[in-house]
This record gives C-alpha cells, sequence and structure tokens, in this order.
C-alpha cells in the first residue's frame, strides 16, 4: 500500500529524499507526543479512563494534556464501555467527524468482543463497524494498561505515520515494548 | 433504516416533544422555539443520555430524555445464569459504587432461600456498603462541581476515591468491579491490614471533605448557578418515585436503612440528613452531609465487629471456602453441584430493596425451583430520577440543565439496565 | 401488618375483583382483576387508613413455559437441567402475562404487591400513570420488553430498543442473542 507522508510538494520533485523523511520524522515526533484523546466513555471503562486521566495515573505527561469531547480536535478516540447497537450509530458518527489523521483504541473487553454481554443488544466486538489500532484487555483495564495502550499508539505513529485510517492494521505485542525516550 | 439519524422531524420522540404543550412547527421561520439535541455524546450528561430540549431562546419549555443506549439486556441474562454467576453483573450496574450492588443482590437472594449470613459477614457487609457510598458521593460531588465549571474538585474527590480503591483492592481483589459478596457471605475475610488501612483513611477524610467544602459552599459562583435550580416539591417527588438523596433533598425522610432495616443498621446509631428546599444546592448538601454520616458508621462497625464465620452454615445453599473444597470430599461435590446446576431456592417470588448511593435499588426475582431465576427484575433508582427530569427543568436555562442533571446523579449503567 | 390490613379492606370493597390473596417470606401478594387494576390502585392511593403513595415498580413478566426438545426432561425441578422445561404447555394463550405492582405506603413503612394477569394479544391494562407519576416510564418498559399494551397511557413508546426493532425482547420465546438482522449496525466502509 502507497505511504503517503504529509502532504508535501517537494515530494514529487525530490522523491523520498533526505530531507523529507527527516522532516516526517520531525512530524511523527510532534504527533506522537500530543495525542488529544476524545474519550467516547459510555460506561464502566468511561471511571477508568477518568482515572487515568486524573493526578494519580497522570496521563497528560504524555501529551494528552486536555481531553477533547469535540471529534474535530482530537486525534484518538477511545471507546470505552459496551456499545449497543442502538449507540453504534452513535460512536459511528462521531468517529467520521474527526479528520483524519486519526487512531482508535478499543477499551476493555466490550468493545474488544462484546465482553460478558453475548446477548441481543450488545455489538460483538467494535471491529465490526470501525477500524480499531489497540485493543486493551480487561474488565475493566487497569489505567496503567490504558496508558500501556497510548504507549503502542504513539509506537504506531512514530513507525508508520498516517495513513487512511480505514486501511488500519492493529499492532500485535510481539516481545515486551521497550520505553525509549 | 434508522430514522432517527434521516428524518429526525419524523421520528416518535420529536412528536412526544411537540405533543406536550402546543403544536408549533418545528420548521417554522417566525418562531422562536428551538429544538436543541442534548446528545448522547456529551461531557456533562453523566453517561450515554439523550435530551431532545425544546427552547423558547435560552428558556427549556419541554423535554424527552431517551435513554437505552446501554442497554445490554441484564434481565434476560439473568434467566440463563445461576444466581453465582450473575453476581458479577451487579457489578456493573451502578458502576460508582459496585460494593453496595452486590451486597443488595446477595440480600435478595438470601431473602428468597431462607438463609442468613452470619454476624461478621453482615459487619463486613455494612462496612462495604458504606465505603461505597462515600465513593459514589466524593464522584457525584466532584462532576457536579466540574459541570458548573470548577474543575479543581473532580481531581481532588478522584484522589480520595484512589485512596478507597487501594482499600478495595487488598480487601477484594478488584479496585473497581470487585464481586465481593457471594450467598450466604462474603469472598474473603477482612483482615488487620484492611482494618488498619481504613482507619487511616477514616482519620483524613474529614479534612478531605472539609477542603473541597471551603472551595464551594460559600463560594458565589457556585451558590448562583445551583439555588434555586430545579426545584421540586415533596409531594411531586415522591409521586414520580424518586429516592435516596434525590428526595431527601426535599425534605422527606425515607430511608431503607432506617425504615426497612437490613445488615446491622438497627444496632448502629445514625442520622438520616435530610435538607429543606429541593433544589439542586440542597441535593448537594445532603450528599455531603451523608459522607459524614457514612464515616461514623463504618467507625461504628470497626468498633463492634465480632470475630467468626464468613460463610452461612448450609451446605447444599453456600460455595465452601476452597481449602476445603481441595481437601474434602462432601465439599468438593457441593462445590460441583452449585456451580454447575446452582442453588435451588424454593418456589416463591419476593421482593428485596437496599438503600445504594443513588436510590433504593429493588431486586423482584421470581423462582421456580430451578437453578436460575425465571423472572429478576431490577428495580433501578437512576431510571426513575431520570423520569423527573422534564419536570425539574421547566423554565430553566440551557446552562443550568447541567447543574440539574448533575445534582440529580444518574449512572446509566443501571438506569439503562 | 398494613398489608394484611390493605387485604382486607379491599376484599371489603372490590370483592368480585380481588382473585386471591398470598404469603411467601412474610410478603403479601393480592392478584386482582385486570379490569378493575385502576380503581384498586386508586382506593389505595387515597384512603386515609393505608396511604400508599408511592409505586416503586411495575414490571411484567411471561409464565410461557417453552416446550423441552430432549427427551429426559420428564419433570420441572429435574436437578441437573439448568433450565426450566416442560413436556407440554400448561400455561393457555389467555393469561400468557403478568403485569406485578410494587406499592409503598410511606405513613406505614410497608411494601405490598399486586398482580395482573393478561392474555398474549388483544387486550390491555389499565394504566396507572395518571395514579403515580413514576408508573409512567415503568410500564412503557414493560411495553418494550413484553409488548404488554396499556390503556390511556399518555405516551406508550419504546424506552430501550430503538423505535424501530420489531420484537420484544423478553419474551420467552425470543432468543438470548437476537434475531440476525433485526438490529442494523453502520457500515465499515
Amino acid at each position: 500500500m502507497e505511504k503517503r507522508s504529509i502532504g508535501m510538494g517537494l515530494e514529487k520533485t525530490m522523491s523520498d529524499s533526505f530531507i523529507t523523511t527527516k522532516v516526517n520524522e520531525a512530524i511523527r515526533w510532534c504527533q506522537k507526543n500530543s495525542v488529544w484523546p476524545q474519550p467516547m466513555g459510555i460506561s464502566c471503562c468511561a471511571i477508568e479512563m477518568m482515572a487515568f486521566a486524573s493526578s494519580r495515573f497522570d496521563v497528560s505527561r504524555f501529551g494528552s494534556e486536555v481531553f477533547r469531547f469535540s471529534p474535530r480536535q482530537a486525534d484518538l478516540m477511545i471507546v470505552a464501555g459496551t456499545t449497543t447497537y442502538k449507540m453504534a450509530h452513535v460512536v459511528r458518527k462521531i468517529y467520521d467527524q474527526m479528520p483524519d489523521p486519526k487512531w482508535v483504541i478499543a477499551m476493555g473487553v466490550c468493545t474488544s468482543s462484546g465482553g460478558m454481554y453475548r446477548t441481543y443488544s450488545v455489538v460483538q466486538g467494535i471491529d465490526q463497524f470501525i477500524p480499531v489500532d489497540v485493543y486493551v484487555g480487561g474488565c475493566p483495564p487497569r489505567p496503567d494498561n490504558l496508558i500501556n495502550a497510548l504507549m503502542m499508539i504513539q509506537k504506531k505513529i512514530e513507525r508508520e505515520g498516517s495513513k487512511e485510517h480505514h486501511q488500519a492494521q492493529p499492532i500485535y505485542l510481539d516481545q515486551p515494548p521497550t520505553i525509549s525516550v | 433504516m434508522n430514522k432517527d439519524l434521516t428524518d429526525p422531524t419524523k421520528s416518535k420522540i420529536y412528536e412526544a416533544l411537540i405533543d406536550q404543550y402546543t403544536s408549533v412547527e418545528p420548521d417554522d421561520p417566525l418562531g422562536s422555539d428551538m429544538i436543541l439535541n442534548f446528545g448522547p455524546q456529551h461531557p456533562a450528561t453523566h453517561g450515554v443520555l439523550r435530551l431532545v430540549l425544546r427552547l423558547d431562546g435560552e428558556r427549556v419549555i419541554g423535554c424527552v430524555p431517551e435513554v437505552g443506549y446501554l442497554h445490554r439486556g441484564y434481565e434476560k441474562l439473568a434467566e440463563n445464569m445461576t444466581y453465582h454467576e450473575y453476581i458479577p453483573h451487579t457489578d456493573r450496574l451502578d458502576y460508582l459504587s459496585p460494593l453496595s450492588n452486590n451486597m443488595g443482590f446477595a440480600l435478595a437472594v438470601e431473602r428468597l432461600t431462607g438463609i442468613e449470613a452470619p454476624p461478621r459477614a453482615q459487619y463486613i457487609r455494612t462496612i462495604c456498603s458504606e465505603l461505597a457510598r462515600i465513593s459514589s458521593h466524593l464522584m457525584a460531588t466532584g462532576s457536579m462541581a466540574m459541570d458548573v465549571g470548577a474543575l479543581t474538585i473532580l481531581l481532588w474527590t478522584f484522589r480520595e476515591r484512589e485512596k478507597l480503591y487501594d482499600i478495595f483492592e487488598v480487601l477484594t481483589g478488584a479496585r473497581f468491579t470487585t464481586s465481593y459478596s457471594r450467598i450466604g457471605g462474603v469472598a474473603q475475610d477482612m483482615t488487620e491490614d484492611v482494618e488498619k488501612m481504613i482507619w487511616q483513611f477514616l482519620d483524613y477524610l474529614p479534612e478531605a471533605i472539609q477542603e473541597c467544602e471551603r472551595l464551594l459552599n460559600r463560594n458565589r459562583i457556585f451558590v448562583e448557578r445551583c439555588d434555586m435550580i430545579g426545584i421540586i416539591e415533596p409531594d411531586d417527588a415522591i409521586a414520580y418515585g424518586l429516592t435516596g438523596p434525590n428526595l431527601r433533598g426535599s425534605g422527606v425522610e425515607r430511608d431503607l436503612r432506617r425504615d426497612t432495616p437490613y445488615f446491622v443498621y438497627p444496632e448502629l446509631d445514625f442520622k438520616v440528613i435530610t435538607h429543606q428546599g429541593g433544589d439542586s444546592l440542597a441535593r448537594y448538601y445532603v450528599r455531603l452531609d451523608e459522607m459524614y454520616e457514612s464515616a461514623k458508621i463504618v467507625r461504628q462497625c470497626l468498633e463492634k465487629i465480632p470475630k467468626g464465620e464468613i460463610h452461612a452454615n448450609k451446605p447444599k445453599k453456600v460455595l465452601p471456602s476452597k481449602e476445603r473444597v481441595y481437601t474434602r470430599m462432601e465439599e468438593m461435590i457441593h462445590d460441583f453441584m452449585i456451580v454447575n446446576f446452582g442453588i435451588h431456592p424454593p418456589p416463591g417470588e419476593i421482593y428485596s430493596a437496599v438503600e445504594n448511593p443513588k436510590g433504593e435499588l429493588g431486586f423482584y426475582i421470581q423462582s421456580k425451583g430451578g437453578g436460575v431465576p425465571w423472572r429478576l427484575k431490577i428495580r433501578s433508582p437512576s431510571f426513575v430520577n431520570i423520569q423527573s427530569l422534564p419536570h425539574l427543568l421547566r423554565g430553566v436555562m440551557v446552562s443550568d440543565v447541567v447543574a440539574v442533571i448533575g445534582s440529580l446523579d444518574p449512572v446509566m449503567g443501571e438506569a439503562d439496565k | 401488618m398494613i398489608a394484611q390490613r390493605a387485604a382486607e379492606k379491599l376484599k371489603e370493597r372490590f370483592p368480585d375483583s380481588v382473585l386471591s390473596v398470598s404469603e411467601f417470606r412474610e410478603q403479601l401478594l393480592v392478584q386482582v382483576e385486570t379490569s378493575a387494576i385502576r380503581d384498586v390502585c386508586l382506593f389505595l392511593r387515597d384512603d386515609e387508613e393505608l396511604q400508599f403513595d408511592m409505586a416503586i415498580d411495575v414490571l411484567g413478566a411471561d409464565r410461557l413455559v417453552v416446550e423441552s426438545t430432549s427427551e429426559k426432561a420428564d419433570y420441572i425441578n429435574d436437578p441437573f437441567d439448568r433450565q426450566i422445561r416442560s413436556k407440554k404447555q400448561e400455561i393457555s394463550m389467555n393469561e400468557r402475562f403478568e403485569v406485578i405492582y410494587v406499592l409503598y405506603s410511606n405513613k406505614h413503612k410497608e411494601y405490598v404487591r399486586l398482580k395482573v394477569r393478561v392474555a398474549e394479544s388483544g387486550q390491555k391494562v389499565p394504566s396507572v400513570a395518571q395514579v403515580w407519576k413514576s408508573a409512567n416510564w415503568a410500564e412503557r418498559e414493560a411495553y418494550d420488553m413484553f409488548g404488554i399494551e396499556f390503556e390511556g397511557h399518555p405516551d406508550l413508546r419504546r424506552v430501550y430498543m430503538p423505535e424501530y426493532f420489531e420484537h420484544f425482547p423478553l419474551r420467552k420465546d425470543f432468543p438470548l442473542m437476537g434475531i440476525p438482522g433485526s438490529l442494523p449496525l453502520p457500515d465499515k466502509q
């Protein structure tokens, strides 16, 4: 698949030279250290997400200084809580309103696979209607676990940059993440 | 196929909104009425609550709440799993005070089966319910203050809740969704470390609450945003079925811990906090004062708690403890039968309610003698409290809607079941 | 005990409508004729001695027993089978659903429960939403989950499921996982 870099006219004339790759890396470094989440907090996982944002497991030290509830100003959507069929349309609408580049974390088992609710009204996994980048297990996941997910998103941004999000592939944890600054 | 999203004016919720008052065309260019969607995704709706408001300029003249965005099918699930398997589901009902729900459910099933937990378990249950009440009221105060604009209070109350989470983690094994109660008692015993942690927490709690009070109680902005907003008279409150701090904020003294006592509340000394006024500020004061009362109750329980068993002595109905299961034959067979086929309570139906931090949480269980209930209905306080929103929101301005919802403190996990 | 007193007064005042009074674990359940439920509720609320001023809950229940497909479940209380099954249909369609009212009196601090039985289709239960406002949404929920219709209800719409949903989820013949295709999802693109 075509790797799109951040729109530069120079690209066509100089085609992937030293300067543009370094500028790409710099831009990716900026993006990964200032990910502003859009918290789609639906149920119990939202409480752990609020704990992840407050003073003990402070997330603003990772660059997520503010939680932007308006999708137009955010780049990461954390879907936290059981998604029902009725709510799925709302989540999709908010997702469509986010501008590219965007990433999605599916927090908790309810969003990853339906969780403990195998019933008529719960969507068994939000990846049935949204492309997801990172799945976090747990019911609810501890805030430390969610910080790990945010760091995985940061690694993904660093590695791949932004592309059309519908081509997003989830990343798998082959080995424990190394902390590199 | 979702008519809601394609043509909003044809959906039934808009018909309900218009028919309540006069019939004004929503597209009337000369009219001053506006329909505003206070959508399910909103920072201040305390979850996924949708309000469709009809505004005359800035004043609300009609409101139709829509719930159901978190309907997970709890009651249908209950008909397919045994009573023990259902305990983790009760955690996720009012997810701000999960211990309280666990204890309420265990009480309901015990009343149905006719067994009684031993005294030490009853004391532990009371302590857990009151700590859950403190945790829920801290959250309610914090988020009400945040909705009104005082963002600091939320971070301070979250700091206190983290201390409670540490206590729950040592006691039950999980920070948050604890699943601590069992039919006939509690899961594990309370050790001395936990008691020490609770004493330390209780010593520090009054100072922490006073820090928040000093910032809010005489703060002119907070008082003006909450005073005389969202008033409900006592008779209306009773007719709407409000319970908990919402009812006590209107002056009605109704508290299930005193009226239909359960656990060890008959032996404890506590006041039922009420405030006159019926507005958002009165409800806020009720929650604040209830935290002090809960701390008093926990102190009395810790002083009086006896030593003893934590499981009732009914082998075929109560899950035995793990050491006995691994070492003795009889307990292993009982464990196998209870886990796989369920306890078999006698056929009959009961209603049992406890005083949750949000109101009266009731379980109506119909049993036909099998291992699974025939019908389990959860009477959730938030569902009934949200029903009174159109009454509370008459004549307020749009920015007050947030303060009223914050003072009502709904939790969508239990409102939508 | 105010619940016993309420049952006695109801038997005096509505002798034809009170069908049975039963007690289980010290809680009283009064079965009432369906068409008389609103008058009974008005009496219970307005009587000076009784004053049942709060309707705590109104709920529906389904009495249908789904037939068993296995040969083994010959009796209802089979200890090796979790589900309650029966070989033959024992509930007549004339009284498939029940509606149960849980009432509370603030003066006496006690509960009493009423029950009515209603047919699967064609029969409507008089609504008590004008007697207690808290019964409004509770009856909507009974309609949404079972399809029980209430006559005289100001606004009978679905409350949990989306408006276009065509089935009634808590009926015993509706499967737990739902009917595929009854609830649409947005496209993944």
